[in-house]
């Protein structure tokens, strides 16, 4: 039942990013209650100085949560390569969640770059987790060049537009034999749920949780719905009826 | 001075020195430690007095003292202003908030509709009534909302003002830099070095850097606004500070880092804010662009009390965020700490003893925790 991404195993299948954190009191808080055990941190966004106390990295190792260093910010396949080995200098991990941003509107990832940047990083010994459009040929290719996972916007970053196009989720969770990790877009707890009901091996989100009113009760929110939705795929769902079927049979009643 | 001093001030930014001014006034010798005056967070710091614009989510207690303290500003400004013979730029115009794009304003309404409900006083507006306001805005802007009890003051002119009155109430420099509260001799000592507290008291303060420009109106005449601008523009949250120089302050970064540097991607980024909001800024000189520390909580509130296991330590820091507005209930409420020698229960949200006890916060759940796999 455990989640298995490059040969370590997770027992939640609910990875947080800390972007758009107001409090870390809160921010903390948050990341308890998820019970997640993988947070995504942008080596852009912490000071990894030596001697920098009290900050997010402190928080995060207090938590006992491994750390999944990010490319935020990138827009080249250079550049990510680049930020990948600063980062695994900075946090002492091969892992990174690849992110080449193409589009400054949007923040849709340029495909071409991520899958240049992929390929490199796995020859110099990353772990890569890629951050993805929903295209499933896109996603096969990421996997042939040897990703650890592949991980498909459901929804432009911090847009909480949810699943955009359910059907293509489904066809990459077809298409590669990786896990798959709905990766941004997520707005509240049933676009959660519904990612692990396509099928889904996990869900990555930041905003929905940090940028809650109540980013604590989000966090938990998000906990339950990716372990429920998780449950409901393994449970196999019935057919979608046009008509009614009524759960009560006829026969057999008593005759009165 | 040849006498051991009644209260010894580390830190000389505007919080250390209202205190110390404050004290003074009150009788009490005091020395005041600090090789750099005025040269901390506060010499970056835009100087926005806005209990309303900063209330966020779930900082209810924090959002409780910005308003006792902006409260505080009107009696504090005029003691001040007779006490040092000087202005500092205090003004009441007014905040607009403002939100460029749909999903700008959609953002910036989910907030006001939770100052709103906290009773902070916030009128939405009409398009319309947003620019008979400010002409100067955007045809695009969206939307806004009026918070007329956020006003400013520049940070600057108020650390000019508060040395001149501390001075004037006879406390004394001592410049040389501490490097711990042994050095420091003292009946009380108040710690209010802001990023600088947390080596001295082992407190829970990281630097949170903000970048910050600084703009001037051509011909140096005053900019064509009058309320302090802010708002998200694409995404983007920036807020615009005229003063009657002329200058335009406009900021700011928020980055969990230690270091001073300007970057090209901030600049860049607060100036297209800026020019999306107020078009006519394009034509503005650029005077300066600085960044500083703020010395930030794990909470965001500041730290404000007798600090545990310290006899006759005062701790005045990790204002984060709101240094500048929270300057007159800080400097009056570690008087009377100093004096009375009992906190006021105002502070009791804000003492050092809750980083002391377990070092990190309790872990807490929205609801009960079950066994969910």
């Amino acid at each position: 039942m455990s989640l298995d991404i490059g040969g370590v195993s997770f027992g939640s299948r609910l990875i947080l990013g800390t972007g758009g954190a107001a409090n870390l009191n809160v921010l903390e808080q948050a990341v308890r209650a998820s019970g997640t055990e993988l947070v995504t941190v942008a080596l852009r966004r912490v000071d990894t100085a030596p001697g920098a106390t009290g900050g997010l990295l402190d928080l995060l190792d207090r938590c006992g949560v491994r750390l999944l260093p990010n490319t935020a910010g990138c827009h080249t396949a250079s550049e990510a390569v680049k930020v990948a080995h600063l980062a695994r200098e900075a946090f002492d991990t091969d892992w990174v969640k690849l992110e080449v941003i193409g589009d400054e509107r949007t923040l849709l990832p340029d495909g071409v770059e991520l899958l240049r940047a992929a390929e490199e990083l796995v020859a110099d010994g990353f772990t890569v987790l890629p951050y993805t459009s929903d295209d499933p040929v896109l996603a096969r290719r990421l996997a042939d060049v040897g990703c650890a996972a592949v991980m498909p916007a459901g929804a432009p970053i911090g847009s909480g537009l949810g699943v955009g196009n359910p059907h293509h989720i489904r066809l990459i969770r077809q298409s590669v034999d990786l896990p798959v990790i709905l990766d941004a877009g997520i707005g509240t707890a049933s676009d959660a749920a519904l990612a692990m009901e396509l099928g889904c091996d996990a869900v990555l989100l930041a905003s929905a949780v940090t940028r809650a009113a109540d980013p604590v009760a989000m966090a938990t929110a998000m906990r339950y719905a990716v372990a429920a939705g998780r449950l409901a795929y393994r449970a196999g769902r019935i057919a979608r009826r046009f008509h009614g079927l009524a759960s009560t049979p006829d026969d057999g009643r008593p005759d009165l | 001075m040849l006498t051991r001093p009644d209260v010894a001030i580390v830190g000389a930014g505007p919080v250390g020195l209202a205190i110390a001014w404050r004290c003074a006034s009150r009788g009490l010798r005091v020395a005041i430690h600090d090789p750099a005056p005025g040269t901390g967070a506060s010499h970056v710091a835009a100087g926005m007095l806005s209990p309303v614009a900063e209330a966020y989510f779930g900082e209810r207690e924090l959002t409780a003292l910005l308003a006792e303290s902006a409260a505080r500003w009107p009696d504090f400004a005029a003691d001040l202003a007779e006490a040092a013979g000087t202005g500092f730029g205090y003004r009441t115009d007014g905040t607009l908030l403002v939100g460029l794009t749909a999903d700008d304003l959609a953002e910036a309404c989910r907030l006001w509709a939770y100052q709103q409900g906290l009773g902070l006083p916030i009128t939405l507006l009409r398009p319309s009534e947003l620019r008979d306001r400010e002409p100067a805005l955007a045809p695009r802007v969206r939307g806004g909302a009026v918070a007329p009890g956020d006003h400013q003051v520049d940070p600057r002119r108020l650390v000019a003002a508060l040395r001149i009155a501390a001075e004037r109430a006879g406390a004394v420099w001592r410049p040389g830099a501490v490097g711990g509260l042994s050095e420091v001799d003292a009946r009380v000592t108040v710690v209010a070095a802001g990023c600088g507290a947390a080596a001295l008291t082992g407190l829970p303060i990281r630097p949170v850097k903000g970048q910050v420009l600084r703009l001037r109106a051509p011909g140096r005449g005053a900019p064509d606004f009058r309320h302090v601008i802010r708002g998200y523009a694409d995404g983007e949250s920036v807020y615009l500070v005229p003063r009657d120089s002329g200058e335009v302050v406009v900021g700011a970064t928020v980055e969990e880092r230690a270091d001073t540097e300007v970057t090209a991607g901030a600049v860049l980024r607060l100036l297209r804010a800026a020019v999306d909001l107020v078009p006519e800024l394009a034509e503005y000189d650029l005077v300066e662009a600085s960044a500083g520390l703020r010395p930030g909580t794990p909470d965001n509130a500041p730290i404000i009390g007798a600090l545990p296991g310290r006899p006759g330590v005062v701790v005045a820091t990790g204002h984060h965020r709101h240094g500048i507005v929270l300057t007159p209930v800080t400097a009056e409420l570690v008087t009377e700490l100093i004096v009375s020698g009992e906190p006021a229960p105002l502070l009791a949200p804000f003492t050092p003893d809750r980083f002391v006890d377990t070092g990190a916060p309790a872990p807490a759940s929205a609801i009960e925790e079950e066994t969910c796999n």
